[in-house]
């Protein structure tokens, strides 16, 4: 869930999104689901050329089992804040599992 | 609950593509243009008056495919065409036989230069796989 959160607020921004079929896709951050699937708009393909197929295309949806990175513009990016989402989240993990250790942690 | 979370908790779905003509790029390299018909949480995909466009250098062939059931695994991405920009591309069309000709050249070309890449490398005490198939 954290990483949904994180890119909940990142809608708006302009990011580039690397697949790993090394497209990369530069464009509008429309929204995102939990599988971090992506819809982007006003899309720009990097290095236009190798991809004559994304022509035509101005908003695309990106799913994101094929995703290898998403580039992100710094100032956007609070990281202390990320850092101390990811303590509790990491907190709340190993609570979880002192309590009850059989279980497994719970899925994000 | 018998219904997947992604029905209450998605912030974002593919209604807003419904009986819209896409472009889907499959991992294997292909893409086929269609009218999105239906779609579920996996991103299985149903489309329908289907083509699967082949692309080589300045030009492009189609082929009918019809209906197409597409396993959401296979999924790159979905793309909305533009149609003013699809109408003005600067890409030739060419009969079929001809594009499968030139992907058929193009095909042997870059085996045969992964071929001496493949044979330099190994020189070099490097080993080099071929995954051709699939996009990772």
């Amino acid at each position: 869930m954290l990483f949904y959160s994180f890119f909940k607020t990142q809608v708006g921004q302009h990011v580039t999104v690397e697949l790993k079929n090394d497209l990369a896709i530069q464009g509008v951050l429309e929204s995102v689901d939990q599988f971090l699937n992506f819809k982007l708009k006003d899309i720009k393909v990097v290095d236009e050329e190798r991809y004559p197929h994304m022509l035509s295309v101005k908003n695309c949806f990106v799913r994101g089992s094929v995703v290898r990175y998403v580039q992100l513009s710094p100032p956007t990016v609070d990281t202390a804040l990320l850092q101390d989402a990811a303590r509790r989240e990491a907190q709340s993990t190993q609570q979880m599992q002192q309590a009850k250790p059989n279980v497994a942690p719970p899925v994000a | 609950m018998s219904f997947a979370p992604q029905f209450f908790t998605t912030a974002e779905s593919l209604v807003d593509s419904l009986d819209k003509k896409l472009l889907v790029v499959l991992r294997d390299g292909r893409k086929i243009i269609g009218i999105l018909r239906s779609y579920d949480q996996f991103a299985n995909l149903v489309l329908q008056d289907s083509l699967e466009r082949i692309y080589v250098g300045d030009a492009y062939g189609d082929i009918e495919r019809g209906v197409f059931i597409i396993r959401g695994e296979n999924v790159v991405l979905l793309g909305e065409i533009d149609c003013d920009i699809e109408d003005a591309l600067p890409l030739r069309q060419l009969p079929i036989e001809d594009i499968l000709q030139l992907q058929r050249e193009e095909a042997e070309e870059k085996a045969r230069k992964d071929k001496l890449r493949h044979h330099l490398l190994y020189k070099q005490g490097f080993s080099v796989d071929f995954a051709d198939n699939d996009l990772y």
